[in-house]
Formats: C-alpha cells, sequence, structure tokens
C-alpha cells in the first residue's frame, strides 16, 4: 500500500467513525419516536411522568401497578422541582404527564398552551417541620424556628415549598432568615436527613415518607398554605393515549389509596 | 484540505459555536442594564469571583507542592496517587458535594471535630464554598503544573545543588521561575473552573444570597422564574470565560 493510499485509508476510517457516532444518535431519538402508542386499544409503549419531587414514593408505587395492569407499557418518570420541571417543559421536554405541586408552576405550563385541556387538581399537602429524629432542639412552633443559632432550611421561593413556607410565615408574622434556600424539597429533607441543619419546612409526605430519619412537628399556619396538586396531559405528549390512562389511574379510588397512605390530602 | 477532515471539523466547530451565538441572539438586550445592575447580580458576581480567587490561592499553596511530589519524587504507588489526584476531575460535582459533606459535615469524618473543639461548621458558609470549589478545581492545576515539571529539565536543580543549594532553595530559586508559566496556566483552568462550579457547591454549601449563591446558582434558580435574568447573569459568566481565554491566548490561540 502507498502512503496515500494508507492515508485515505485513515480518513474513511475517520470519516466511518464519525458518521457511526451520528447514526447512534439518530437511532436514540427513532427509538423513542417507535414508543408512541399508536395502536387503537390498550394503551402500550412508554409513559414519560414529569412530576413534582414530593410525589416520588408514592407516584413510583402507581407507576409499578400501571405497568403490571397494562402490559407492555412503561412509566418513566423525572422527579424534580416543580418549577425545573415547568420550565423544561415549557422548552420543549419530551412529556406526557405533568403533576405539579402548585397551581402556580402548572399555569407556566397553562400559559403556554402546553397543555391539553384543563388541569385537574387531585390532591392537596400541608406543610410540617422536619427536625432529626427525637427533635433535639425541642422545636414546637414555627416560631421556635426564628431560634437565633438555628440552622434552618428552606425551599427556594420559585419552588412550590418555598412559596408555600413563606406564606405560612408570613400568615404567622414571622421573620425567619435561612441557612440555605435549597432547589427541591428533597435537597431541604436531606440536610436534615445529614443532619447538617436543625430543621426544614417540608411537607407532610415527605416527613412520612422520610420515616424514622426525621421527626415531623405540625404547627397551625401551615392550613394558611395548603399546596393543590394539579395533574394534566401535555399538548405534545408523544403517548396520549397511555397517558390519559395513567392519569385515571392517578385520580381512581386506588390511586388516593397509595396517595393517602403517603399523606396526602383529598383535593 | 481532505473534505473527511474539514467536514467534521466544521460540524464540531459549528456544535460548539451555535449554542453561544443563541445565547447572544436571544438575550434581552434592551432590558440587559436593568437586570445587570441589580444589587442581587452584582452579589452573585462578587462572591463567585472572591470564591474562584480564594479557591485557586488555596489549590496554589497546597497543590504546587503536590505537583512537585509527583513529578520530582519516587516513592511507592506514586501512580495511585496521581490517580487518586485526578478523581475529582472525573467524579461528578454533586458527587463531590455529598462527599465533601460525609468529611467535613457538621457530622462529617472531620466535621464533627470541628465543630465539638473550634466551633467551626463548613456547610452553608462561603468558606464551604471556597472548599467545595477547590475539591473541583486543584486538580487541574495539579496536572497542569505537574506536566510542566515533567517538561522542564532537572538538570538546573541539580546543578543547583551540586552548588551547595538545599533541596528547598534549588525548588524556590531555580525550578519555581522555570515553571511558572505552567503554574500560571494551570492557575487560570483553576480560577475558571472554579468560577463554573455547580453542583459541588449547592450540595455542599447551599445556596444563600450573598453568602453561598454564586453566579451559576443563580443563573439555575433564575431559569426557573425568569429566563431573561438568566441569560443576561449567563452573558456576564461567558465574558468572564472570554477574558479568561484572553489571558491564555499565548498559550492556546497562537499555538502553532
Amino acid at each position: 500500500m502507498t502512503r496515500s493510499a494508507l492515508r485515505t485509508g485513515r480518513m474513511l476510517q475517520v470519516a466511518g467513525a464519525s458518521a457511526a457516532a451520528l447514526l447512534t444518535l439518530s437511532a436514540c431519538s427513532s427509538a423513542t419516536g417507535s414508543d408512541k402508542g399508536s395502536s387503537p386499544g390498550k394503551p402500550s409503549g412508554t409513559v414519560t411522568v414529569f412530576a413534582a419531587a414530593s410525589l416520588e414514593e408514592s407516584f413510583k408505587t402507581l407507576g409499578k401497578r400501571f405497568e403490571k395492569e397494562h402490559p407492555g407499557t412503561k412509566v418513566t418518570f423525572n422527579f424534580g422541582g416543580s418549577d425545573t420541571l415547568a420550565a423544561s417543559i415549557t422548552s420543549g421536554a419530551p412529556a406526557d404527564v405533568f403533576a405539579a405541586a402548585s397551581t402556580k408552576t402548572m399555569a407556566t405550563v397553562t400559559d403556554q398552551q402546553d397543555a391539553a385541556g384543563t388541569p385537574a387538581t387531585f390532591v392537596r399537602n400541608r406543610l410540617e417541620i422536619a427536625t432529626p429524629p427525637g427533635n433535639p432542639d425541642r422545636i414546637s412552633t414555627l416560631k421556635d424556628l426564628t431560634k437565633p443559632g438555628l440552622k434552618v432550611v428552606l425551599c427556594d421561593k420559585t419552588v412550590p415549598c418555598g412559596a408555600a413556607a413563606r406564606k405560612a410565615l408570613d400568615a404567622g408574622g414571622l421573620k425567619l432568615t435561612p441557612v440555605s434556600y435549597e432547589q427541591d424539597v428533597k435537597s431541604a429533607l436531606t440536610k436534615v436527613e445529614l443532619k447538617e441543619a436543625d430543621a426544614a419546612v417540608v411537607y407532610q409526605t415527605d416527613v412520612r415518607a422520610a420515616g424514622d430519619k426525621v421527626a415531623g412537628v405540625n404547627f397551625p399556619e401551615s392550613a394558611q398554605a395548603v399546596n393543590d396538586y394539579p395533574i394534566a396531559l401535555l399538548k405534545n405528549a408523544p403517548n396520549p393515549k397511555a397517558a390519559k390512562a395513567f392519569i385515571a389511574l392517578v385520580r381512581s379510588a386506588e390511586g388516593h389509596k397509595v396517595l393517602s397512605r403517603a399523606g396526602f390530602l383529598k383535593p | 484540505m481532505p473534505i473527511p477532515l474539514l467536514v467534521p471539523a466544521l460540524l464540531g466547530l459549528a456544535f460548539l459555536l451555535l449554542p453561544l451565538i443563541a445565547l447572544l441572539v436571544r438575550a434581552p438586550w434592551r432590558s440587559l442594564p436593568e437586570q445587570l445592575t441589580s444589587a442581587e447580580v452584582w452579589e452573585a458576581l462578587r462572591l463567585s469571583l472572591v470564591c474562584a480567587t480564594a479557591a485557586t490561592g488555596l489549590s496554589l499553596v497546597v497543590g504546587v507542592p503536590l505537583a512537585w511530589l509527583l513529578a520530582r519524587t519516587r516513592f511507592p504507588g506514586r501512580g495511585f496517587v496521581r490517580a487518586l489526584v485526578t478523581l475529582p476531575l472525573v467524579l461528578p460535582p454533586v458527587v463531590g458535594g455529598v462527599a465533601l459533606l460525609l468529611a467535613f459535615g457538621r457530622n462529617g469524618v472531620i466535621g464533627q471535630w470541628l465543630d465539638s473543639w473550634f466551633g467551626i461548621t463548613l456547610p452553608f458558609t462561603t468558606t464551604g464554598v471556597v472548599l467545595a470549589e477547590t475539591f473541583v478545581a486543584m486538580p487541574f492545576l495539579v496536572i497542569s503544573v505537574e506536566g510542566t515539571l515533567r517538561a522542564a529539565d532537572p538538570r538546573y536543580e541539580e546543578a543547583a545543588t551540586t552548588l551547595g543549594a538545599s533541596r528547598f532553595t534549588a525548588f524556590r530559586r531555580v525550578t519555581l521561575p522555570l515553571i511558572a508559566p505552567g503554574i500560571a496556566a494551570g492557575a487560570v483552568l483553576a480560577w475558571a473552573r472554579a468560577l463554573g462550579e455547580f453542583g459541588a457547591t449547592i450540595t455542599f454549601a447551599g445556596n444563600f444570597p450573598g453568602r453561598t449563591q454564586t453566579m451559576p446558582l443563580a443563573v439555575y434558580l433564575a431559569l426557573q422564574n425568569d429566563p431573561a435574568a438568566a441569560i443576561a447573569l449567563s452573558l456576564v459568566l461567558l465574558a468572564v470565560s472570554i477574558a479568561v481565554l484572553a489571558a491564555l491566548r499565548d498559550r492556546w490561540m497562537t499555538a502553532s
């Protein structure tokens, strides 16, 4: 083989490798496309659910039930701060269902005409104070959180749990300076679980889900800041049929049983 | 110019440039002065600059000697140590943040003693931000300095020691001036990495305006409810990055 032939051969190899890379990329995107539940009748394929971080445990349970009830389906979840999820949906993230922790974050999606139909409130959630096990700082009221030297974490005000916490604090006429505004409710709770923070204002459901890793303290001001959780089918849903079936399961008596076991309140 | 090289090269270039161009195209130029004069932006920028600089300083103080140790001495397990040093380069920063919490958190392996002996807690503090950034950025400096040290001729140091200089004097008077450009480049790299640090910072130091909310955290949170502000903040970081590149132009931009 001559030198130049060798060189061309190498170049072709490189070109081939890049072409292969591109093919792999496009194969990825066509794989999601083939998941569309196009056949009439039973729901099939993948349902992509964007849900508030606080829904994680109950929705995972419901997802497993859904897959069992409808063989051939798969539910994939993206849990996070409702505001983050809403922002990614309005910028075109491929999701079928959005379950938010507040009507305000759902409005971000409906304002952009990204939801199909009107969102329905399926549960409500109340705030609670989470403390390390045994409540070492003897926190009994929301006012106790304003004690100097206490490390309290709140959710950021853009996240529903942060907005609700602010509402509750305002209702009690309290001023609280936290050590951190966390980006979602789970990271606020984690700071307490790791005992880095002395307390966090989170949802009742999070305290219950954390089991004995945290202790919960109820406070009356939380009644002023109960969050409605709306759920909606998205306009650009790749798999609307299965998505509708999943929403139906969430709103069914069976769905409510799972959700109320997690501590959610009836709408 | 061979086409099989040119086409992927141009594709790659376009791929790297398009997002930056999009940022400029979609920038809210009209409201930009307003966005950038808000106190929160300056607070976040000031904090970012201060923390990145402190992290770079800390990296220099311990990173240069570490690079020297790796490049100029022989000890068993040196390859393993070098692998450990580069680990934060490949570790997802959030994992780094969790690891820092477990080490220096209030209940951490070392943090609990810091708390009970000195009353020092690091999470949720500006010092915590500096530590998180140092953890992520220092490997860049160590690798860069170590590379320069390996390329530098050790005979100058040997000559200095044969003329009666102690090994430390030789390092200070001969080696350091010799590798100064490498140290500078490493420091700029580490500084830029520290400036952009997000995962380890938000995990270890939390997010509080003026104390631990650096620019990347501000960008991320602004994106949720005020995309225009997020773009404005991103432009500031982009400008800073370009300034860093300009500072490095002798090394990279005019590479022959």
